[in-house]
């Protein structure tokens, strides 16, 4: 296996708030291109926080957070921004959808920002759209969707720009089952078509349909084993 | 070129997500700039009629007359105009007798109703100093001003329902017991305008008038008008000079244009006031609007917005809502202004440049309001706007 470009890292990383309450502690992880990594942990142990730092949404109270190999720390916040836009790409518990907006114009959203010209967006966001298999609710509004639908959207908004991180924060924490289940295989198929994926939860089964895992527990990371594929996993 | 488009259509879609507080907020500017251009609009229409008023009256009018004097009403030589006219720098003159006379419209009209109208005994030599022009019919010819026939002031033809002269159904009016055939409806001056005018011989014969003027309009070579004024009382009675006044009627519209003016400067300190009042409305909305929309200023954070973008889209919308009240603003400040020079039958003058600046009034006060509200939104650290639920 060839040695892939690192995505994101983070060194030696540690938030502390306001009042004394350290959330991460000596935190240091690596992102490689193609990997698909869960992050799991219950709550309260961090999760958010490191979610937060990778995706330079919050900066750390030291060590450091590269993006694309470049130092986030220093930089200005237009300068974050257009990491964010450029690198990454957000999928919350909730979809974060505009009620007012159709499903391909919330998607062609996430093309706002990185300059993509105007008339270019609405097929880009058709396409991304497709990835999802959504392609054929392109015209419904969000109160027309189902929890599921509307995090696929959620997912194609974020895929638009075709970012070299998909940063995923307990996507599935909002939906029964059946639903966790088609989301968690649709990042399995984004992955398998090249999309590096990180997703966050605290939910031990969702993990285990990843290949990497990392456990957090008190702003501490450790890494967990290599799971053996079992055929009847939640995948 | 993309970033404006982008920002535009995004304030836009901010200001249809919630018509019915847009419409609230926006209603505050629209009083301040409706009430902008009405009280610029309307002065402005008010001023070209008198100025219009003044033109067609001239500076050069002077009015003679007795004043005061005691029980018996001071009366002057019936030569009077005559002798006025060998001044030399009076161009024309005319004399008037005011006849006392009740005037009743039509045969059902109760006698004893006047409805506050003169009646003026002149010659046809009247024209001359006013310079006016029938408009409709005839005035009073050298062939009328022994017969009963009269002219009727625009403002008196007006009460009495007799607006135009029609030759095939000539109307009539009653002035004391006798029936005059109206001949004619001419404009002049605001004073005389409430009377009608009967000829001397009419006046001495049918009425009973001693043929004595109690009034001389004249008019003058303009840079001559002081001098004029000087002599004029003791042409007219050399006996008791001090006893003739004698003004100037373009004086009395001059005054009053010059009292519009300082009216509309007030007024202006009030459609600021609103102004202000409807600039807080908008900024009060938007603070609203930037805590209600928390997660979605978050949400576009995480896609790349810079804090720059967020100031600009709040900054943008805030604009558009002000410029909407603007907008309906200016046009029921010019709707306002048309209806209401019309109904005063006023040349309609709407100034380009309050409407203008009502617009640009409108785009800063704006850009003021929604400046703090957007920061605030811009200075929202992204995991907390996030988190919000």
């Amino acid at each position: 296996m060839t040695e892939q470009a690192t995505v994101l890292r983070l060194t030696d990383v540690r938030k502390e708030y306001a009042g004394g309450v350290v959330a991460l502690d000596g935190v240091s992880l690596e992102i490689r291109a193609g990997e698909d990594l869960a992050i799991v942990g219950p709550s309260g142990s961090g999760k958010s926080t490191l979610l937060h730092l990778m995706g330079t949404l919050d900066h750390p109270t030291s060590g450091t957070v590269e993006v694309g190999g470049q130092l986030v720390g220093g930089l200005c916040d237009a300068a974050v921004s257009r990491l964010r836009s450029k690198w990454l790409g957000f999928v919350f518990q909730q979809s974060h959808l505009a009620d007012r907006l159709d499903a391909v114009d919330n998607v062609a959203t996430g093309l706002m920002y990185a300059g993509a010209p105007r008339r270019q967006r609405r097929a880009r966001a058709l396409e991304a759209l497709d990835r999802v298999g959504m392609g054929h609710r392109a015209d419904h509004r969000p109160h027309q969707l189902s929890g599921g639908q509307r995090q696929r959207v959620g997912i194609a908004r974020a895929l638009v720009n075709e970012p070299a991180l998909l940063l995923a924060d307990e996507p599935t924490g909002a939906l029964d089952q059946a639903t966790v289940r088609q989301v968690l295989g649709l990042f399995r198929t984004l992955h398998d078509q090249g999309t590096t994926v990180a997703l966050i939860t605290h939910d031990p089964d969702v993990a285990a349909t990843f290949t990497r895992r990392v456990e957090i527990r008190d702003g501490h990371l450790s890494s967990l084993p290599t799971p053996t594929p079992t055929p009847g996993a939640i995948r | 070129m993309t970033a404006l488009l982008d920002a535009l259509s995004l304030g836009w879609f901010g200001v249809r997500g919630r018509p019915g507080r847009a419409v609230l907020s926006a209603l505050g500017i629209a009083l301040g700039i409706a009430t902008l251009v009405l009280v610029t609009g309307i002065p402005a229409s008010g001023q070209a009629d008198l100025d219009r008023q003044l033109d067609a009256l001239g500076t050069n009018l002077l009015v003679a007359q007795p004043t005061g004097g005691g029980e018996e009403p001071i009366t002057l030589e019936p030569e009077v105009a005559a002798m006025v006219r060998r001044i030399a720098p009076v161009e024309s003159s005319a004399a008037l007798a005011n006849l006392n006379t009740r005037v009743v419209p039509h045969d059902f009209a109760d006698p004893n109703v006047t409805a506050g109208i003169t009646t003026l005994a002149t010659g046809p030599d009247l024209l001359g100093p006013l310079g006016a022009e029938v408009s409709s019919g005839t005035f009073l010819t050298h062939a009328l001003v022994d017969l009963p026939a009269v002219v009727l002031g625009d403002q008196a033809a007006d009460w009495l329902g007799i607006t135009a002269v029609d030759a095939t159904a000539l109307r009539r009016i009653r002035l004391a017991d006798t029936w005059f055939t109206v001949v004619g409806v001419l404009p002049l001056t605001p004073e005389l305008d409430q009377a009608v005018f009967v000829g001397w011989g009419a006046a001495r014969d049918l009425l009973g008038s001693d043929g004595r003027p109690t009034v001389v309009y004249l008019r003058a070579v303009e840079s001559q008008l002081e001098a004029v004024r000087g002599v004029l009382p003791a042409t007219l009675d050399p006996a008791v000079p001090g006893l003739i006044s004698v003004s100037r009627p373009s004086d009395a519209l001059a005054a009053k244009r010059a009292v519009e003016g300082t009216f509309s400067g007030l007024f202006l300190g009030l459609a600021a006031v609103a102004l202000v009042v409807g600039g807080i409305g908008v900024a009060n909305t938007m603070i609203v609007s930037v805590l209600e929309r928390r997660r979605e200023i978050g949400l576009r954070r995480a896609i790349g917005a810079t804090r720059r973008d967020v100031r600009r889209q709040f900054v943008v919308e805030a604009v558009l809502l002000s410029l909407l009240g603007g907008v309906a603003g200016t046009l029921i400040g010019v709707f306002g202004t048309v209806g209401y020079a019309l109904l005063r039958g006023w040349p309609v003058v709407v100034p380009v440049p309050a409407v203008a600046g009502g617009v640009v009034c409108a785009i800063l006060v704006g850009a003021v309001a929604g400046l703090y509200p957007a920061v605030r939104a811009s200075r929202l650290a992204p995991t907390e706007a996030l988190a919000a639920a």
